[in-house]
């Protein structure tokens, strides 16, 4: 499904990443682990298409397709979805009208009419009651005043609506208390099937006790150092990010 | 335009009239040099030659104006075609308050104490198109609400204009007096209703007495080739309390001059604005607070919005008294730019006299926010769509204060319109 091959990009001028590469295929959890500053969130960024960081060689491919051309909101159209490490506050425009309004945007891009409003509502609640939202929160401004947790849970219920083919999460677990950890857990993993992936991006394993991944990759000054299974993450977990600064270094 | 032989020489303000009329020839049109007027002319609006006298009723049909009412309340209105009255489209009373013609009331005895205790005793005298729309008053919304009445359905005062026959200038004036304890909520528009060159001159006075409510909504919203210079001039009295929203959307050129004169102790003036324009069209938001007594407030909030090579303009003076001790005045004027050929002039004037007041302005021009059009862009909405929602959120924060929520709505909506945003109602 996503194919990275030798990825590099900087942001003003400064190289973040340094030659990455990873395939993920559907059905398939992928972990992404590492050190503060490694650039996890990079490339989360990258994938989404984030203008602020330039590519200056390699290449990703979703499905096939070449994606270095294809702005933020045209990966979106795709199934690109990443899960934001810091949601954006936006006063004024409510929960409900941002959903609304990026649904009918993607299924403009794929030549549909608009989704009739009571299939909208019926969708907004049934994905609301998976990540335990009241209804009160939907007619609130976007993220404007949420806790951490309400962020977090907000954008895997704009994921659950948009149905992503590949979802990106960064940094989820942070800010979130145990109880809303167990919540964003329990509906990724109901989103997740056959023909859709999920790459989680995390500095703790906490998470992956709950997203069970299929591969775990070891990111580290801009290059994936080690890939694994779900046990490379206990390794981690055991042993702390030293080791594999010693093991590099 | 030969002003002198159309003037009615039988009318009871004949002599305020004649009055203004040599204030105005005095004076003549403001131009640039006037400092009030350095960032709007009217040079180009004044080469028309304008027709003053409206010609006979041409038929309006409701199903025709119905869109630019609030139909889907009950109201009260006041509506004129081309200057003059039209009885099938309004719905006035005299009952508990009255709710009819300025013409009316300058010609009946009964309103005659009213009309000497108020008409023409705020408006600027030295304000030259003050001064030409007194020499011309004939007609417009006649309001008048007792002590202790509450309105109990919102007014609207509707001006269309539909002259096939060349420029028109229209000069609508209005009254508004709410006494002790009354409240009132009224509706405003100005609206052509095929493209012609109109230049709306209008002059609205509003007194508020002790502890009175009086909330003013202004939509302006016309044709492109429609101009409008409003005047209004608000005087209140302790502990009354008196908002202005003015919502500029459309328009070739559009003046407010909005001037607030507190005359008691404990009075809230409010003044809001959404201004969303495009094109080459002009905007200029004029604003005056007289803080002449002591512990009151104002509250000033300002929202531009500007695209392709529009301009706007606001200027927010606010005088403090010497005796205006504990005044708080509070001034905000934020806007955004879409286009580097659009263009804002925004300037606080503040003049303080007391030495205990808490004063803040503040001035805002700037673009988008980065990060927060790529986290729209991230969810699938295009650029311009999420550039769109994002100022949309930008403007909507204004209508918090909105009382009337059909009209609420409506703002909402036409923001949204005017942005591309497809926001219809909550779920």
């Amino acid at each position: 499904m996503l194919t990275v091959k030798d990825l590099h990009a900087s942001v003003e001028g400064k190289e973040i990443l340094k030659g990455i590469n990873l395939q993920v295929n559907p059905g398939e959890v992928h972990a992404i682990m590492g050190p503060n500053g490694s650039g996890k969130s990079t490339l989360a960024a990258v994938i989404a298409g984030n203008e602020d960081y330039e590519v200056s060689s390699g290449e990703i491919t979703l499905n096939g397709e070449e994606l270095s051309e294809a702005d933020a909101e045209e990966r979106a159209h795709k199934g690109i979805f990443l899960s934001f490490q810091y949601p954006i506050e936006i006063p004024g425009v409510t929960v409900t009208n941002f959903i609304k309004t990026a649904i009918n945007a993607n299924r403009k891009a794929q030549g549909l009419e608009d989704m009739p409003a009571k299939d909208m509502l019926k969708n907004i609640r049934e994905k609301a009651a998976l990540l335990e939202i009241d209804s009160k929160f939907l007619s609130r401004s976007l993220n404007e005043g949420f806790s951490g947790g309400e962020k977090k849970r907000n954008e895997i219920f704009q994921m659950a609506m948009l149905e992503p083919k590949l979802a990106i999460l960064d940094e989820t677990d942070s800010g979130l208390d145990i109880d809303a950890l167990k919540i964003v857990a329990h509906g990724v993993n109901k989103l997740k099937s056959k023909d859709n992936a999920v790459v989680v991006i995390t500095h703790y394993q906490r998470l992956l006790d709950y997203i069970v991944p299929d591969f775990v990759h070891v990111l580290y000054n801009g290059k994936i150092v080690k890939s694994g299974t779900k046990e490379l993450a206990h390794e981690l977990e055991a042993k702390g990010y030293d080791w594999i600064k010693q093991l590099v270094d | 335009m030969a002003f002198e032989e159309q003037l009615d020489l039988s009318s009871p303000i004949h002599e305020i009239r004649t009055n203004s009329l040599k204030q105005f020839e005095a004076l003549g049109f403001p131009t640039k040099k006037d400092e009030a007027w350095k960032y709007t002319s009217l040079a180009k609006l004044l080469k028309n030659d304008y027709s003053i006298f409206p010609k006979k009723e041409t038929t309006t049909e409701l199903k025709d104006v119905k869109k630019y009412f609030l139909y889907d309340i009950d109201t009260y209105k006041v509506v004129f075609i081309d200057g003059i009255y039209s009885p099938f489209l309004s719905d006035t009373t005299h009952d508990g308050i009255d709710v009819c013609l300025l013409s009316a009331a300058l010609t009946k005895d009964k309103y005659k104490a009213t009309i000497e205790t108020y008409f023409n005793t705020i408006a600027k005298k030295d304000d030259s198109l003050t001064a030409l729309n007194t020499a011309f008053t004939k007609e417009g919304a006649y309001i008048y609400i007792p002590k202790s009445v509450v309105a109990e359905k919102p007014i609207q005062i509707l001006h269309f204009s539909t002259s096939e026959q060349g420029p028109m200038l229209l000069q609508p004036r209005n009254l508004i007096v709410a006494e002790e304890n009354a409240q009132v909520q009224i509706f405003e528009r100005h609206q052509s209703l095929v493209p012609h060159q109109v230049l709306t001159n209008a002059v609205t006075e509003i007194f508020a007495a002790e502890n009175a409510i009086v909330d003013y909504y202004k939509v302006q919203n016309d044709l492109d080739e429609a101009s409008l210079i409003d005047n209004t001039y608000v005087a209140q009295k302790g502990k009354s309390h008196v908002s202005v929203h003015t919502f500029s959307f459309g328009g070739q050129l559009i003046r407010n001059n909005l001037n607030f004169y507190q005359k008691g102790e404990y009075i809230d003036s409010t003044m809001k604005g959404i201004t969303i324009i495009g094109d080459r069209q002009h905007v200029d938001h004029y604003t005056l607070v007289d803080h002449a007594q002591p512990n009151c407030e104002s509250h000033q909030d300002y929202k531009g919005i500007y695209a392709d090579k529009s301009v706007g303009v606001f200027n927010g003076k606010i005088y403090v008294n010497q005796i205006a001790q504990k005044t708080n005045a509070f001034q905000k004027n934020n806007n955004i730019l879409l286009d580097n050929t659009a263009t804002i002039n925004t300037k606080p004037q503040l003049e303080i006299f007391a030495d205990d007041v808490k004063c803040s302005h503040g001035c805002t021009i700037g673009q988008l926010d980065e990060d927060a059009l790529f986290y729209l862009r991230s969810r699938g909405i295009p650029k311009r769509e999420a550039k769109g929602l994002l100022t949309y959120a930008f403007a909507n924060n204004v209508l918090e204060s909105v009382k009337i929520p059909a009209l609420k709505l409506r703002i909402n909506k036409l923001i949204a319109d005017k942005l591309g945003v497809s926001i219809g109602h909550d779920l």
